[in-house]
């Protein structure tokens, strides 16, 4: 939401709390928000459980991502249209 | 009775110790020192009376509290040590967590970068399809780099001395054009490749021309490509005349303080705004850090977009070392964020 909207962090925070569904200071906490990007499929840390062969990789998270936030996310625009993927 | 010290930083980086009055006294020089400098308002009571209580801890580290954490953005991500900068920047993601990282070459200047662009654009391509954080990619506009006898146009820092003024405008001004060329260029195909955004690091280093082609070169980027993201990272605190007459939008550039440089940078078109104050080595981590806040401090009354300082080797109140302690790094980062309400580091 910075990088791309300029948007301040506390408004920042607020926007992705509201679109997925927690607290803005949750976003901060390890616990609750591996939990929610599991929940969402929002790409997680491979510290503890080596593999996630059935959850989404990088990319098919940034996929994810960008349609909880409702952001454009470049490299996902670029991989629908080198895929040809609508 | 004497009273307790604690172990503090000098500008250089090496341990000293220092009272609870010598920090306090510190503190209120820095901030008296930049009020008068940069003509701006000194910090309040309660602000010096906050980072008094953070600088007077035997702590190693310093944070903080839950919830007011804020977002880091990087110039460059990696040693360039270990594997590829991919698995570099894998590195920041997944083992330190960063919020977001930045691919860069060991040279850093968007006119090194030129020469390599396709290899650099697939590097940047590769490397968002294995990454989930945003990944940015950054280098200087290093002006220099554009005169004699690295490159085309006539070197002023050798035209100024012979007091050929004019001759030496007018090469900053030539330079000005290529560098702007190259900028775009190079934003050109990192936005072709997938990136989420480009970094401008140490913007005006080479002085008010500097910033004027950063400027120019934010403003085409933002005309060209609404959604890209760009940061504009200063090089420093005060914008230096080497040119002397260079405006943009009506304002000289010579001259400006944090707080006029983030007008401008808004105004062109970024979407985060990095200050940067150099530190004294020659004077305390405490003075330094208070020295800094002042002068960003005017910024954030009427800012926009995101600032996100530039606290790191030899700014925002860190020591100028090659290998930084945790105890100062944390400080001075704990101090931007409480007293300024930072959007990121």
């Amino acid at each position: 939401m910075q990088i791309t909207r300029g948007m301040r962090l506390r408004d920042a925070k607020a926007y992705v709390a509201e679109r997925l569904g927690v607290g803005p200071s949750d976003l901060s906490d390890s616990l609750m928000m591996t939990e929610v990007r599991r929940e969402h499929e929002l790409g997680r840390i491979t510290t503890f459980e080596m593999s996630y062969a059935t959850e989404s990789s990088a990319m098919e998270s940034k996929f994810r991502i960008a349609e909880l936030l409702g952001l454009p996310v470049n490299c996902v625009q670029r991989f629908r249209q080198h895929a040809g993927v609508a | 009775m004497m009273e307790n010290s604690y172990p503090t930083r000098a500008g250089d980086g090496s341990l000293v110790r220092m009272t609870r009055s010598q920090l306090r006294s510190e503190l209120e020089e820095g901030t008296q020192a930049a009020a008068k400098r940069a003509k701006v308002p000194p910090l309040t009571t309660d602000e010096l009376d906050h980072l008094l209580d953070i600088w007077a801890s035997p702590a190693r580290f310093s944070a903080v509290d839950i919830g007011d954490e804020v977002v880091l953005t990087y110039d460059g991500s990696g040693s360039k040590t270990v594997g590829t900068r991919t698995q570099d920047l894998l590195i920041y993601e997944q083992m330190m967590g960063a919020d977001s990282v930045e691919l860069a070459h060991v040279d850093y200047s968007f006119k090194a970068v030129k020469t390599i662009l396709p290899h650099e654009a697939q590097n940047m391509k590769d490397a968002q399809l294995v990454l989930t954080a945003p990944v940015m990619y950054g280098a200087m506009p290093n002006l220099g780099l554009y005169c004699r006898p690295d490159g085309p146009v006539p070197n002023w820092s050798e035209l100024l001395p012979l007091t050929k003024i004019e001759e030496a405008r007018a090469a900053q001004e030539e330079a000005v054009e290529h560098a702007v060329k190259d900028m775009v260029q190079v934003a050109d195909a990192m936005w072709e490749a997938g990136a989420d955004g480009i970094d401008f690091d140490t913007a005006g280093a080479a002085g008010d021309a500097d910033l004027l082609a950063t400027l120019l070169a934010v403003e085409k980027i933002r005309a060209k490509y609404p959604d890209m993201g760009i940061e504009v990272g200063m090089a420093g605190e005060f914008v230096l005349g080497m040119h002397g007459q260079l405006e943009y939008d009506g304002v000289r550039l010579a001259g400006l303080w944090p707080r006029e440089q983030m007008e401008l940078v808004q105004r062109a078109g970024a979407t985060i705004f990095g200050p940067a104050v150099n530190v004294n080595t020659r004077k305390s981590g405490a003075w330094n850090i208070a020295r800094a806040l002042t002068l960003v401090k005017p910024c954030m009354d009427v800012v926009e977009i995101p600032v996100h300082m530039n606290v790191g080797m030899g700014v925002g109140g860190v020591p100028m070392s090659s290998y930084l302690p945790l105890d100062a790094v944390s400080r001075a980062s704990r101090a931007c964020v409480d007293i300024l309400h930072l959007d990121g580091l």
